[in-house]
């Protein structure tokens, strides 16, 4: 861990019902993240990384145990809390980066600024700071279905980086992509981790991905089977 | 971030266009409907009111009691002055003076012996006296458009039937009739017309045996110098407007008391007051409201499911808009203010068709008299729409709620479920 810990989850349980009984996705998981880690749930198909981001991300809630990010335990939050705690300090990455296809790259960044109390100024200052960030300034205009899969997934970061997050979680973010793109992407994310020392957690099974992570934690079955801190 | 909304609503065409389109179509065809409706009922109303009714008419009271029985020795005297004083109290409304009468009309053979006799439902009206002749009632019942052979009359002592009557009674243009009936003072009377001219009205009831003749020749007939069964009222708009005939009568009720001993006493009766003319004009006041409903309900349900389709279209949309932390009910009523947008998008388009459409109808109208023959009503063969103020308006209430409603109810499918099963929706 490189600093204090912004998500403690303690014997963290999540079943699903399934036909007449019950799938457990989550067995008990014991799990802490710092400020800044670099750091990717790994596992196959079914293992529970993306139960357990979406938990952390309060998009879902635990059936037992606790998970408590930046301080709010997520079984105990609100609708209205949980969307406030998604608002302020958590941005997402998705496999399929989900841009709204009708808006331009500057109003799919701009998108969570609006959710937030910013004036139409600082809003086109931290977009356009953010469109630095992942080189995509001369692309302001375009829309989605104008730019390439790299291009996409870098207006996806654009957009999860540009209210400054205390957390981003990245859902698969490379699968999409080519090598050279999935390179690109990840050194993108890598120095804004170093830059603005925001966590990153990944859910992955991608080697690309993998060879990035400071920290890896490898799922099995719902459970937490092996735990790697790589020294960069 | 209505900006945002609208952006989206703009660029988006099936988010837009589509709903557009269908609200556009629901509003135009109200809007048309309900002029069309106007017209047609307000054409009726005013058809009647022409031939009959008038807006408002004066009679006597015992005349009103007995009203289905036309009685003549219950009509009113000294019109020529009642009449006077009632254009100075009442200057909008032109008022005529009108006898219905019945009697029996008798054509007599080359020897003068009766050769066919027929009942006869009779109207005196002022036919010759310029300028309210020609101009005025012959105008106003139509007569002219609804010559068949000779023509109207033109000099005292000339008559017009209805075709029909005459083909019945086995007469023709220029042959002599006679009316038989009873003057105001119930002693028989005699009268011969030169028939000038056969009519038809393309409806039945006028049709069978309608006699219509100048007012001074049925005066004549019936002695009754300066008397008239009715003095009749139309109101300068040309339209029945029954706010303004019950304004019209409870002024007239102040000026012309009632005593309740004086069965001669005049009394007004309006348009609403006479036959089953009060529910013709209540319903053609409902139909609006009823065409509304109509098109509210059908176009909620249709709007249901586009939403229903859209939202499916949009999960991707609203699931990565919740992640971003944006709310559901946010979210809900975001979907809400854009079915606004759509609803008076659609009502401003559907209205400027439906309007168009109302007015090609207005202006040209549409012959049904082929159709139409044989009708026991009294119904206009030319149907014509009428734009009133209401048709600009009318088409916003089912284009905009029937939107709302369509988006509130697709709406409640995506609000129901939870953020992480719109989340895997997303991502599939």
């Amino acid at each position: 861990m490189e600093n204090s810990a912004i998500i403690q989850i303690n014997q963290l349980i999540k079943r699903f019902p399934m036909g007449k009984g019950e799938f457990t996705a989550l067995k008990g998981i014991n799990l802490n993240f710092g400020t800044g880690e670099f750091a990717g749930l790994i596992g196959p198909s079914g293992s529970g990384k993306t139960t357990l981001l979406n938990i952390i991300g309060s998009l879902d809630t635990p059936t037992k145990g606790e998970a408590v990010v930046l301080g709010k335990s997520i079984s105990k939050l609100s609708a209205k809390e949980s969307a406030k705690l998604r608002k302020e300090s958590l941005g997402f990455i998705f496999q399929s980066y989900n841009l709204l296809q009708v808006h331009t790259v500057f109003e799919n960044v701009e998108f969570p600024l609006l959710l937030l109390d910013y004036t139409t100024l600082e809003r086109k200052k931290m977009v356009m700071d953010a469109l630095e960030w992942v080189g995509l300034t001369d692309k302001v205009k375009s829309k989605p279905p104008q730019l390439s899969g790299g291009e996409c997934q870098r207006v996806a970061i654009a957009r999860a980086m540009v209210k400054k997050p205390s957390l981003v979680l990245a859902d698969e973010p490379t699968a999409n992509l080519d090598a050279a793109n999935s390179h690109n992407i990840l050194q993108t994310m890598l120095n804004l981790n170093r830059e603005l020392k925001t966590t990153f957690i990944f859910a992955t099974h991608d080697e690309k991905v993998i060879g990035y992570l400071k920290r890896k934690i490898f799922l099995k079955d719902g459970l937490v089977d092996q735990e790697e801190w790589m020294n960069q | 971030m209505i900006r945002f909304l609208l952006k989206g609503l703009l660029r988006d065409k099936r988010r837009s266009l589509m709903p557009i389109l269908i609200v556009a179509v629901g509003v135009s065809l109200s809007v048309f409907l309900h002029a069309y409706i106007t017209g047609l009922m307000n054409d009726s109303i005013e058809m009647n009111a022409k031939l009959s009714f008038g807006h408002v008419k004066v009679v006597t009271k015992s005349f009103a009691e007995n009203i289905s029985q036309m009685p003549t020795d219950l009509a009113l005297l000294e019109t020529g002055a009642l009449k006077e004083k009632l254009s100075q109290e009442f200057p909008d409304i032109t008022w005529v003076e009108r006898i219905q009468f019945g009697g029996l009309i008798d054509a007599p053979d080359e020897n003068g012996e009766t050769k066919s006799q027929g009942p006869a439902l009779g109207i005196g009206v002022d036919l010759l006296s310029a300028p309210t002749g020609r101009g005025g009632e012959a105008e106003r019942m139509g007569m002219a458009k609804s010559l068949v052979r000779g023509r109207l009359p033109e000099m005292k002592g000339e008559i017009v039937l209805s075709e029909l009557f005459s083909q019945k009674l086995g007469v023709n243009p220029g042959d002599k009739i006679t009316l038989i009936g009873s003057t105001m003072n119930g002693a028989m009377s005699y009268y011969n017309f030169i028939l000038a001219g056969t009519l038809s009205f393309g409806v039945q009831v006028m049709d069978k045996g309608t006699i219509i003749a100048d007012i001074e020749d049925v005066r004549l007939a019936l002695d009754m110098e300066d008397a008239a069964t009715e003095i009749t009222g139309f109101f300068g708009s040309g339209y029945f407007s029954a706010d303004l005939a019950a304004d019209v009568k409870e002024k007239f009720l102040s000026n012309f008391p009632n005593p309740e001993n004086d069965e001669y006493a005049p009394v007004m009766l309006s348009l609403k007051d006479q036959g089953s003319m009060g529910q013709f004009v209540d319903l053609s006041n409902t139909m609006g409201a009823i065409i509304t409903f109509v098109f509210m309900l059908a176009m909620s349900l249709v709007l249901w499911n586009a939403g229903l389709l859209g939202g499916i279209r949009r999960y991707g949309e609203f699931g990565i808009r919740l992640a971003m932390g944006e709310e559901k009910n946010h979210v809900y009523r975001t979907l809400v203010y854009e079915s606004v947008m759509i609803g008076i998008a659609g009502s401003v388009v559907g209205t400027t068709i439906g309007l168009f459409f109302a007015w090609l109808m207005q202006t040209y109208g549409l012959d049904l008299g082929d159709s139409m023959k044989g009708s026991s009503m009294m119904m206009p063969t030319i149907i014509r729409a009428r734009i009133t103020p209401v048709d600009f308006y009318i088409g916003f209430l089912p284009g905009i709620i029937s939107t709302v409603i369509g988006a509130m109810l697709a709406g409640v499918g995506i609000y129901k479920r939870k953020t992480s099963q719109l989340f895997k929706e997303l991502e599939a």
